[in-house]
């Protein structure tokens, strides 16, 4: 295990962010948000950023080709692939469970290249969390967050920051800034370590009725008359969507140019009444549909097709965010009766 | 107020006058209020709630109980009632299907102000007199009140209903602070400093229409941006010019009817302070075209729907020049 003090942090910075950007949580009007270092910007310890790290893998817009029209030819851009090496810095356990959600689906066959070449090209480093929001409920999925994922982890504790490899490119990582860090005692972080699980104990929305959402009910759950009470007040506004680190959905649009067309990819969200919508019209007539899709997905649909995992890292930005509060442990408190 | 409001609900229920109550059903915590709609006394009594975090203006959900059999009953603060007033003038709310309970109202509070305060996790908060007392996970502490409420509320126009059939409390005043200053200190920077202050604001924007959906005055049945075949839908821009231009053209559509309700500056994810575009149109209106609120009455003309001899010239753009 290593270790670098605090107040060297910035010297940290500038090695890993030689010849590539490095990206880390900087404090913004609209609260933490992941932005490029350079001398000057100093780290954001916020718990999470506002929007989820998602974003540096599955960017919101991406361009896929460009179509230049002149007289009567066409010419087919393709745009430069995102290969470029890039550190994530400060990347909370939630989010990094994240990744590995998406992973399945863009990952599989067919392999989204784009994607791919992204994952390919990140190295991220996680942080662990001391003091968990109110909103927090990542151990209902089995998120540790004294021990996150990702490339690197690291423990805050005291003045220091105590780093623990997690693959060979977070043991390079670490590796590149050898001379900038100490050797440290493995049990210097426990104490910290045992304080956190036992304030996550103590969370009071840490425990979810999860069980009842199987496949085996998925028929039932999906009849349920408490979908409609659960969306009246739904806005159909794509907030949770946009904010959730496990959304995965996304549109091919053309962008007339003026002198060709953009064929770009763009988040989607199924709370949007255009979503499903196809030549006989749309078969999710109301809000209901779509607000029981968003939900139906990430607790039945989702695990369904793999090995049972939930496609909800419990990081809370939905119940911070929703206009009008409904997300998902309401649902799932609503659906999966209080049994917890 | 809270037990008060319940009651009257009952009562109305009771005697057949409405057939469901339009309110805010209780959360996790203590501010994660949502909408709701309760049919009978059980429904009240378990999960109604009013406190100081019913920021949620609920006029625009009447839209859709205009279709629903019988009457509502509405609790609307008295910003809200403003939405409802121009709501009913635009013909999108018929107000026989509506029986509105004004609220008198002090503010509400904003738990990202708690939050930035310092309060980190922020589960329980109590009114104690005029000021909060906020419990979190780690500890509990007081809070003044104007440090505690949202902007909208400090800024508020009036606190006076202008519209029910009857109203519960002794409303009375207004917000402490003028809701024009941050419109005017921008007037009064350079051209090239306003178009970076909104350049920078609105590249945050994620395009949720979070602000959109939420605006009493939107409420097209079908929004322009989300029509395919309108040759401008777009559910993200293609370039971040375009981005600029949903917030204009809603803008701009909003002139007018827009009652300064503060709902889209609310739900924004990503803090973009929207009230300043909207009040920045309702100054000019004022301005030009004499004092002018919209939703303050359901009958008088409008002034960008009417005209009048008095009314500025086209030049009055070239006049007021460019800072
Ligand atoms: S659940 Fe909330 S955030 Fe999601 S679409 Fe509905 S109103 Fe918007
Ligand atoms: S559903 Fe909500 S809590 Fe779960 S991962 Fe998405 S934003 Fe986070
Ligand atoms: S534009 Fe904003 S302030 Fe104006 S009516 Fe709509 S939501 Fe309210
Ligand atoms: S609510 Fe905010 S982020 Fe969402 S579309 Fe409106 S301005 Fe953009």
């Amino acid at each position: 295990m290593k270790r670098i003090a605090k107040d060297r942090l910035s010297q940290l910075f500038d090695r890993w962010s030689q010849g590539r950007p490095l990206y880390l949580p900087v404090s913004t009007p609209a609260g933490a948000e992941l932005k490029p270092y350079q001398a000057g910007v100093t780290y954001c310890e916020a718990l999470n950023t506002n929007r989820s790290a998602k974003d540096f893998f599955f960017p919101q817009t991406e361009n896929m080709m460009d179509f230049k029209v002149e007289g009567k030819t066409i010419e087919v851009k393709e745009p430069v692939r995102p290969e470029e090496d890039f550190v994530l810095f400060g990347v909370r356990a939630c989010d990094a469970r994240s990744f590995e959600l998406l992973d399945r689906v863009f990952l599989t066959d067919p392999v989204d290249s784009y994607y791919k070449a992204r994952r390919e090209h990140g190295v991220v480093v996680t942080v662990s969390c001391r003091r968990p929001a109110e909103t927090c409920f990542c151990t209902a999925f089995g998120i540790d967050p004294a021990a996150p994922g990702g490339d690197l982890a690291c423990w805050p504790e005291d003045d220091f920051l105590y780093f623990t490899p997690n693959t060979p490119a977070g043991e390079a990582l670490l590796q590149s800034a050898a001379d900038l860090l100490e050797e440290a005692d493995e049990q210097q972080p426990e104490a910290g370590k045992q304080a956190l699980r036992e304030r996550l104990q103590k969370l009071p929305i840490r425990d979810l009725p999860l069980s009842s959402f199987s496949e085996d009910k998925l028929l039932e759950l999906f009849n349920s008359e408490k979908w409609g009470p659960l969306a009246e007040s739904c806005l159909g506004c794509g907030t949770c969507t946009f904010v959730c680190p496990t959304c995965q959905c996304y549109d091919i649009q053309d962008y007339d140019t003026g002198h060709g067309v953009r064929r770009f990819r763009c988040w989607d969200s199924c709370m949007y009444s255009e979503f499903t919508r196809c030549a006989h019209g749309n078969p999710r007539l109301t809000q209901k549909e779509r607000f029981r899709q968003r939900f139906m997905h990430k607790l039945v649909y989702y695990p369904a097709n793999n090995e049972g995992l939930f496609s909800c890292v419990g990081c809370g930005r939905c119940l911070a965010k929703c206009p009008v509060s409904m997300n998902i442990v309401k649902v799932a408190k609503a659906l999966g009766g209080e049994e917890s | 107020m809270q037990e008060a409001m319940k009651a009257r609900a009952k009562e109305l229920l009771q005697s057949g006058e409405v057939s469901r109550v339009l309110g805010w059903r209780r959360g996790e915590f203590a501010y994660d209020v949502t909408p709701a709609f309760f049919e009978d006394e059980a429904a009240l009594e378990a999960d109604f709630v009013y406190d100081a975090f019913c920021g949620a203006n609920l006029s625009k959900y009447l839209i859709r109980t205009g279709r629903m059999e019988g009457r509502t009953l509405v609790f609307l603060k008295p910003c809200d009632t403003y939405s409802y007033n121009q709501l009913v003038k635009e013909h999108r709310v018929q107000p026989e299907k509506v029986y509105v309970i004004a609220l008198a109202c002090n503010g509400m509070a904003d738990v990202e102000k708690i939050r930035a305060a310092g309060f980190d996790g922020p589960v329980g908060i109590t009114e104690q007199g005029d000021d909060f007392v906020v419990q979190t996970l780690y500890d509990a502490a007081p809070l003044p009140r104007e440090k505690a409420l949202a902007e909208r509320c400090l800024t508020c126009k009036s606190r006076l209903p202008v519209a029910g059939d009857e109203t519960l409390g002794q409303p009375q005043g207004a917000g402490p602070l003028d809701r024009f200053a941050g419109v005017e200190a921008l007037e009064n920077s350079t051209a090239e400093e306003r178009y970076e202050f909104w350049r920078g604001e609105l590249s945050r924007c994620i395009r949720c229409n979070a602000c959109r959906n939420v605006c009493p005055a939107c409420s097209c049945e079908q929004c322009v941006f989300d029509n395919k075949k309108s040759g401008v839908a777009n559910t993200a821009p293609a370039d971040p010019f375009e981005e600029n231009l949903f917030h204009i053209i809603r803008a701009f559509h909003v002139a007018g009817r827009c009652t300064d309700c503060g709902e889209c500056s609310r739900v924004c994810p990503q803090h973009i302070p929207l009230h300043l575009l909207n009040r920045k149109f309702i100054k000019d209106i004022n301005e030009l075209y004499g004092p002018y609120q919209a939703g303050a009455d359901t009958e008088s003309r409008a002034p960008l729907t009417n005209f009048t001899e008095q009314d500025c010239e086209p030049g009055i753009v070239h006049e007021r020049g460019v800072k």
